[in-house]
């Protein structure tokens, strides 16, 4: 199984955690991550309106050197995988952006969203299977409670991202189970930590991030997880009212793959 | 701002790079009970969505409503008529800092935001979001 | 050659502002076929039909084209109009130069021009038609009621009192449908029970009415007056004739944590049981999923108490077959399933119910004896939060598109007993609009608010979770320009309704349209609301669209004077303007049988004897009695054999020739 693999700006630098134990993880799934070759960022956020085309193509040519390749595009950032999978979403379904992207980018062909983008975690259920990851973990997270953060790129828009019921996520619960851990199910797990109004508005962001926290030391868990370097952030500095250790997806599954 | 704004072309522009179509609007408010920076904003994700079809711009244009959004999509996803406040919003804010001068972070601003954990993914979503 | 007379109807202003009238006339006159041609302000009214039985005998015409309104409107008034002037009244044709002319176009020239070529087409039509004359057949004077609610109990009341045989089938163990689980009624809030029970003990006693409950119908053939339906009677695995209901089988039953139905889940029920002590037929029914004799082969302790040997472990499904003149629908309807609804924690939170789980709630026979108490602990609530429009009224795939009507004035119903037996709870209504328009029922409203203190809150919820215990509802204010989040102990959800899950089927099985809801269709809106546009199926309560207690009761006493009104005919005059096909062309292949909806098309093996032909074929013969001459075969078969009278290739051709002229 072999796929291309785009791992984003922030994996590279200030979430670098995220990146390696997904790449070892991997390998210890017998999952192979090719890095796409000069890869350019995302962009971070999805342009929302429709002349927005020039902050749509890096992420065009991503997908579209997914698609020279044959290859399905994993992503592990929330962030990246939203914009890359709307992108590609317009691509397919949007004829005046997919024209107008492809006139500024004049690719050797035309790129109509032929990519099938997906998720590090879709990747982990629907191709290892988490059946599969449960007979290869060698430090089962036996009894820890664990919180899945899913946050709102994941999920939302859900006509879009098709990711899991956006009101009642089970994937990373799922996957919780899958390492050996009880999965915490709390109301704000799909609630917004602030993202990057944090750099706008302090307090707004602090006020979500300790809502999602409190949210889940109430119902007692012991560790957050999340897939995103921005939740990670609010949650670690600005949700300053609770100490619950947030931590990737990836790193804990490294840990209980016994590849850490 | 400049006095010489058209607003009513401001407004029709909206309309149309956020694809809304403020009619399909039942005045609900699911929107607004769903907006997780309802308190901080001064104009509510409903209310958007009505003074933008009223052409009532003027004073969207000029709040600090705009740069609340989260863009955490919940209004989006919960919106049982699929009006998507949330492109409203900001296809408002667009319209603010599309003009020049306007852009509310600048490249200057940046290096006093800066601390050691935060992700550089912050700092170019804050960019896209307020900046052209 | 005909002598044809073309009448041309001002219909006031409708026609007459936008097509020149008189010039259609005129045009007339030109068709080597008119004898004579007119205008006139209502061609529809006593004088204007006179003056075409006038002109009939004056100028002996041989037919008549009204160019006048849609067929549907006046068709057959015009009909019986040439039948009284001595003619066929199948030689007449309608040019529609309202719906299809004047009420679609603004600019008079054109819709002049195109009124003479609908007027030509139908003329040139008309030279070709035949007088048709209409078969007839027998009415079976028995009804059948698919649904055992209020509203099929209603009907099959009405119609019994007729003096009419009829069956209801109901595919729970007992007849009463929704209506046997709510509590009280508004807007005078006497008990459901008390109002419901009585009827179903009438069906019951009623010599006239056969129910089968625990059944299903599975078949349907035939057509209007003639119907034969196959009914499904479901083994349950107690004999009705023996039992006497005296429930000592569901006392014993070993096998007690089964959710029960009639209660929404919110207790259990045995494996044996009767869904509620006032169930008609008062005959149990084994659960055979959770039942242990079926499970292990072991217990069989109901059969051991059971005085009058009436458990039949070894029952099977049986078959009846009985024949109908007419058929109503009355299936009802559900709650939707909330599982898409995550925001509002149904299904997570144990403190959010819907609104006919509350109803069992308050209800005296319900799981908690009519106290209010939460699910999660059994603890009296301090604040219950209403969440109105759950579902409704919406546009993405999770929601219905309609207003599901009913829960405004049960949520106002809900509020007020609320406060009615507990005046020290505290009460919020989240509502968008609220929609009470009937009688006495905004005043009912309005006491909800005025006099027992209830906190209507217009904006709706955004989320409900839990924390720290309570039930936190998340929602805006708008009339307050608020986000509230309000601290409840118990929420209830005004869920949409939606037509039972055998509407699908059923529809299909009766030929009977349906819209993309899943509502019956009417025959007509306004005019029709209680007939179904395929002769001989009736509707009757909520598989039409939403509706309360009242207006329910009113539909089904309007669907059976329908069909009171059906079977009180001894002979039905069928619609002569049906399919036929020429033995000497058809080659018996099959597709117009494959096609037909009514199974109205067989085939014979008989001699053909035609010029130069003589020899036994295989070939289609059409059964008029079943067809509905929906032309359906006649398009679909390749060798142009069948034809339909009234509407025959000859006669298409020749109006699309006048068209293209």
């Amino acid at each position: 199984m072999t796929y291309s693999y785009y791992p984003g700006c922030t994996l590279k630098t200030k979430a670098k955690d995220l990146d390696l134990y997904a790449r070892k993880s991997a390998e210890a799934l017998g999952v192979t991550l090719e890095e796409i070759e000069e890869w350019q960022c995302c962009g971070g956020v999805y342009p929302q309106a429709k002349d927005e085309i020039a902050t749509k193509l890096s992420s065009v040519r991503t997908l579209n050197s997914a698609k020279e390749k044959g290859q399905d595009l994993i992503t592990v950032c929330s962030a990246c995988h939203h914009v890359l999978k709307r992108v590609n979403n317009d691509m397919k379904t949007d004829e005046d952006i997919c024209l107008r992207a492809n006139n500024y980018l004049q690719l050797d062909e035309e790129y109509k969203g032929e990519t099938n983008v997906i998720h590090y975690l879709e990747m982990l259920r629907d191709v290892v299977g988490f059946d599969k990851i449960k007979e290869k973990v060698v430090n089962p997270l036996t009894g820890k409670k664990i919180a899945a953060y899913y946050g709102c790129l994941l999920l939302r828009p859900s006509s879009e991202m098709m990711f899991d019921n956006a009101e009642n996520p089970t994937i990373i619960e799922e996957f919780i189970k899958a390492i050996g851990g009880t999965p915490v199910v709390y109301p704000f797990r799909n609630e917004c930590c602030g993202g990057y109004i944090t750099l706008e508005d302090k307090e707004l962001a602090s006020k979500n991030s300790n809502k999602v926290l409190a949210s889940a030391e109430g119902k007692g868990a012991e560790m957050v997880i999340t897939a995103c370097p921005l939740c990670m952030y609010n949650l670690q500095n600005n949700g300053t009212e609770h100490d619950l250790p947030v931590v990737y997806f990836t790193e804990i599954l490294a840990e209980a793959l016994g590849v850490k | 701002m400049s006095l010489s704004i058209n607003y009513k072309a401001e407004a029709e522009n909206i309309l149309k790079i956020s694809g809304v179509n403020p009619k399909k609007c039942m005045k609900c408010g699911k929107c607004s009970g769903a907006c997780p920076a309802y308190d901080s904003m001064e104009y509510h994700p409903h209310q958007f969505v009505s003074m933008v079809q009223d052409g009532d711009l003027e004073k969207l244009m000029k709040s600090d409503a705009v740069f609340k959004c989260l863009s955490c999509f919940a209004c989006i996803e919960r919106c049982p008529r699929s009006v998507a406040p949330g492109k409203l919003v900001e296809a408002v804010r667009l319209a603010v800092i599309r003009k020049q001068g306007m852009n509310r972070l600048k490249p200057e601003d940046i290096p006093c935001m800066l601390e050691e954990e935060l992700p550089q993914q912050a700092i170019v979503s804050a960019f896209r979001k307020y900046s052209k | 050659m005909q002598r044809i007379g073309v009448f041309v109807c001002w219909c006031g202003s409708n026609i007459a502002a936008t097509v020149d009238v008189a010039a259609v006339a005129e045009a007339a006159k030109l068709e080597p076929a008119v004898a004579f041609a007119t205008d006139y302000q209502y061609m529809c009214s006593e004088s204007g039909q006179s003056m075409i039985k006038d002109a009939v005998k004056e100028h002996n015409l041989t037919g008549i084209v009204i160019a006048s309104c849609s067929p549907r409107m006046h068709e057959t008034t015009f009909r019986k109009t040439a039948q009284a002037a001595g003619l066929n009244p199948y030689m007449v044709e309608i040019a529609n130069l309202r719906e299809q002319c004047s009420w679609v176009h603004k600019n008079k020239e054109e819709a002049t021009e195109k009124a003479i070529v609908l007027m030509r087409t139908a003329v040139a039509k008309l030279t070709l038609n035949q007088p048709l004359i209409a078969g007839e057949s027998s009415v079976t004077k028995r009804a059948l009621v698919i649904g055992g609610g209020i509203a099929g109990i209603q009907t099959a009341l009405d119609i019994a009192d007729a003096g009419y045989e009829v069956d209801i089938v109901e595919k729970k163990p007992t007849i009463g449908g929704k209506m046997a689980q709510l509590d009280k009624t508004f807007p005078t809030l006497d008990c459901a029970a008390c109002i419901l029970t009585p009827k179903m003990v009438d069906v019951a006693t009623n010599d006239k009415i056969t129910i089968y409950s625990y059944s299903e119908v599975e078949e349907v053939k035939g057509f209007v007056g003639n119907f034969t339906a196959k009914i499904r009677r479901k083994a349950r695995y107690v004999d009705e004739e023996l039992c006497t209901g005296c429930g000592a089988c569901t006392e014993k039953c070993p096998s007690k944590k089964n959710p029960n139905e009639f209660n929404m889940g919110l207790d259990n029920r045995t494996a044996i049981y009767i869904p509620f002590a006032q169930a008609v037929p008062k005959v149990p029914v084994i659960d055979a999923k959770n039942c242990i004799k079926f499970k292990t082969g072991k217990c069989g302790l109901c059969a051991t108490v059971c005085p009058s040997n009436a458990i039949k472990y070894d029952q099977e499904d049986t078959f009846v077959e009985e024949n109908y003149g007419a058929i109503v629908v009355a299936t009802g309807f559900n709650p939707i399933k909330l599982d898409e609804f995550g925001e509002l924690g149904y299904g997570q939170i144990p403190d959010v119910i819907t609104s006919l789980e509350y109803e069992r709630l308050m209800n005296a026979a319900g799981p908690t004896k009519g106290h209010v108490l939460r699910p999660s602990d059994g603890k009296k609530p301090k604040k219950i939060v209403f969440v109105q429009c759950v579902g409704s009224r919406g546009q993405s795939c999770r929601e219905k598109g309609y207003c599901s009507k009913i829960c405004c004035m049960y949520t106002a119903k809900h509020a007020i007993l609320t406060k009615d037996h507990y005046p020290e709870m505290d009460v919020d209504v989240f509502y968008i609009d609220v929609r009470t328009p009937g009688k006495n029922y905004d005043e009912f409203y309005r006491r909800a608010v005025e006099e027992y203190d209830v906190n209507y809150i217009k904006g709706q919820v955004g989320k409900i979770y839990e924390e720290n215990g309570k039930v936190m509802v998340q929602g805006s204010d708008m009339l307050g320009n608020k986000q509230l989040t309000v601290e409840a102990d118990l929420v209830v959800l005004a869920t949409a309704i939606e037509p039972d899950e055998t509407a699908r089927s059923i529809g299909t099985m009766l030929t009977a349209s349906m819209d993309t809801n899943d509502f019956f269709t009417e025959a007509h809106a306004k005019l029709r609301p209680v007939e179904s546009p395929t002769a001989g199926i009736y509707l009757s309560g909520v598989c039409q669209g939403p509706k309360d207690v009242p207006e329910t009761v009113s539909q089904a006493g309007a669907a059976a004077s329908k069909v009171i009104g059906l079977l009180a005919k001894d002979k039905l005059v069928g619609n002569p303007c049906v399919a036929g096909s020429n033995p000497l062309l058809c080659n018996g292949c099959g597709q117009c049988a494959n096609v037909c909806p009514y199974g109205a098309i067989s085939y014979v093996e008989e001699e053909v004897r035609g010029p130069g032909v003589r020899e036994v074929r295989r070939y289609a013969v059409v059964n008029e009695a079943v067809c509905q001459g929906c032309g359906a075969c006649t398009v679909t078969c390749p060798s142009g054999a069948m034809d339909l009278k009234g509407f025959t290739n000859r006669q298409i051709m020749a109006e699309v020739d006048a068209i293209c002229k």
